[in-house]
């Protein structure tokens, strides 16, 4: 176990460039590594630009492992797995972080029990114990009704890390990366994709939005999300979010949900709708600057959560908050 | 085509829904606690996954196997799974099961499948209602050497594997694996159905089957708390300060055009 020393980041691709999630996990690795007085290397797989690979350098990546995948092999999480783990045995990283994304989710764990080692799933921060040098890591459990501190007596020490609960950090200057390519077995095809549908979101993606409106399941059915909220959000340049249960519902389209098991959002504004403020709901959008609520029910646990609230039905609420809103925002 | 053997893992949980404000940490430090009055439930997500077996089953036959990993199980809340329709209840209930964490929960039921010997699918949750982790089903799958397929919101049988619509980012993918296979399950799915009268009653006559370590073949030291990889280091709970300002009217609508005033005032917006 000794032997093994540096970070290494698991990164993910957004086109030519590296995702908003690599950003923040190089920042966070870039701060691991200074505090143990080791490298950080990133690992990235798939069709690997000369441009992500130097934006990782720039980030802080003294290597850059490039694994060449085909295009056909980016969704197959057993090439992932594959990539990744030939990268771990090349690199011998003390620490490995991976983003808590769609990808990393399912990579995580599975490169763990594949190595033998335990890994903290979901980590909302990460820091290194001056006494022994291991990594600490702090998850939200019980969806976010406490936190867990743990610290993993395999090595490498895995994390997956969630997006948004940690800062992006900026490149420093030009840095030309120390590129190195994996050569790795592919392993044999398992899964077969026959369809990939996804929707073009029209306006401000949620994820992105400086103002998000979120409905739960107090406004009672599909109509609001594209009225009441919809003109809201419309007045404030924001997007429309959703609970769980509305989208269980099918009031709103999945790519609505936020909270825990659904999307991460962090905007200035995050105004909850008949949303009562559970804690997995919160997990998703607890890293807003300033929450409003408006709820009929002054108990509702979103009013511990908020900064400003109005108690009250949201079909009186809403539509005269919009009106003057629109008042304001027209002077 | 023979019939389908499905295996779905169910974990007891404390019911994530109970109020935020409920879920308190034992003098231990390391343990959560809700209200005795409030049950313990079958994670959700397992719900789901049982669910997804339970269509199967009505589709085209076949049988369900449920194994749950614990120690003093709450018979009734885990029984719910026979109710609605599972064949067999299966129970690596001992002891030295206590205090788990992923990698030992995982491996003991790794153990539990192979001893069940020619399943075809393993249906998990995505995550576990309590720690939230996501690891057992992808563990269960690497541990056994099957391909896994996440997030499941629909399962069709085809022949000789499955078909499952699998939820990404803003839309979903069709994918076929060929079984055996370990198939993790997500609300998409739809909730789990209510047991039926007959159900409930032939539930209450069947026992529960329990296996030990020894059963499993395996050394107590090497399941539950004594198998983890991960050490707690501590569990707390961040004080949240109360310091909402509600805003007031005459009426609900003028209490509205008045929050947009004060966001104004306090240059929010
Ligand atoms: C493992 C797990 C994962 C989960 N993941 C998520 C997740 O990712 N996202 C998520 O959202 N949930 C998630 N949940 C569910 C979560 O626990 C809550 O059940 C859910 O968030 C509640 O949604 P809600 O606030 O819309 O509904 P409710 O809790 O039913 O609240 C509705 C609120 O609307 C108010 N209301 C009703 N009518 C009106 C009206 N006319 N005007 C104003 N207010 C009104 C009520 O007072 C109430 O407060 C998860 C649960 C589990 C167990």
């Amino acid at each position: 176990m000794e032997d093994k020393t540096g970070v290494l980041v698991y990164g993910e691709l957004a086109g030519t460039k590296l995702a908003g999630t690599t950003c923040e996990l190089l920042e966070c690795g870039r701060r691991l590594a200074a505090d143990l007085g080791q490298r950080l290397a990133c690992v990235l797989v798939g069709e690997v630009s000369d441009t992500a690979a130097a934006e990782a350098a720039a980030r802080g990546a003294a290597t850059v492992y490039v694994a060449s995948i085909p295009q056909e092999c980016a969704f197959d999480g057993d090439v992932h797995v594959a990539a990744a783990a030939a990268a771990v045995a090349t690199a011998e990283p003390g620490i490995v972080l991976l983003g808590h994304t769609p990808l990393g989710r399912e990579i995580g764990p599975r490169l763990a029990f594949r190595l033998g080692a335990a890994v903290s799933t979901d980590c909302i921060d990460l820091r290194i114990d001056p006494d022994s040098g291991k990594l600490i890591m702090t998850k939200p459990v019980y969806g976010g009704n406490a936190l867990l501190d743990s610290v993993a007596q395999t090595a490498p020490q895995l994390a997956t890390v969630r997006a948004k609960a940690m800062p992006t950090g900026e490149p420093t200057a030009e840095n030309t990366p120390n590129v190195v390519h994996l050569s790795f077995e592919m392993p044999t095809t398992r899964l077969t994709i026959t369809d990939r549908v996804q929707e073009e979101v029209e306006g401000v993606k949620l994820e992105d939005a400086p103002i998000v409106v979120s409905g739960g399941r107090g406004v009672g059915g599909p109509e609001p999300f594209t009225t009441i909220l919809q003109d809201l959000a419309a007045v404030l340049h924001g997007a429309v979010g959703a609970s769980r249960p509305a989208c269980d519902n099918g009031w709103a389209p999945e790519a609505m949900h936020i909270g825990l098991t659904g999307k991460i959002v962090a905007p200035d504004i995050y105004i909850a709708v008949a949303i009562s403020g559970a804690s997995q709901h919160m997990s998703g959008c607890a890293g807003s600057k300033t929450i409003i609520a408006i709820n009929k029910d002054a108990e509702a646990n979103i009013f511990r959560e908020a900064a400003y609230g109005v108690v009250g039905r949201y079909e009186d609420v809403v539509p005269a908050f919009t009106a003057r809103l629109r008042e304001l925002l027209a002077d | 085509m023979a019939e389908l053997r499905m295996v779905v893992c169910c974990k007891q949980t404390l019911d994530p829904e109970a109020p935020p404000a409920s879920f308190k940490i034992d003098p231990s430090g390391n343990r959560m606690t809700l209200p005795s009055d409030i049950k313990p439930v079958i994670g959700q997500y397992d719900e789901f996954a049982l669910e997804a077996a339970l269509r199967l089953k009505d589709s085209g036959g076949g049988t369900i196997t449920v194994l749950s990993l614990g120690n003093k199980l709450v018979r009734d809340v885990i029984k719910k799974s026979l109710a609605v329709g599972a064949d067999e209840l299966v129970l690596l209930e001992d002891p030295s099961f206590e205090d788990s964490d992923s990698w030992s929960t995982a491996y003991a039921l790794s153990l539990a499948a192979r001893k069940l010997e020619g399943f075809d699918v393993i249906f998990c949750g995505r995550q576990s209602s309590d720690m939230d982790s996501g690891q057992v089903g992808l563990g269960l799958a690497e541990l056994l050497g099957l391909p896994v397929v996440t997030l499941a919101r629909k399962v069709e049988r085809i022949d000789g594997g499955l078909k499952i619509e699998q939820v990404i980012p803003d839309g979903y993918q069709v994918v076929e694996v060929p079984t055996p296979a370990v198939v993790t399950v997500t609300s998409e799915l739809g909730n789990l159905r209510y047991a039926v009268l007959k159900g409930i009653m032939a539930a209450a006559k069947k026992q529960p089957i329990i296996w030990t370590p020894s059963d499993l073949g395996v050394d107590s030291t090497e399941v539950g708390a004594a198998g983890r990889k991960l050490d707690i280091q501590r569990m707390y709970q961040p004080v949240k300060e109360a310091r909402c300002e509600i805003i007031d009217g005459e009426s609900s609508a003028e209490a509205g055009a008045n929050l947009a005033t004060r966001l104004r005032e306090a240059k929010v917006i």
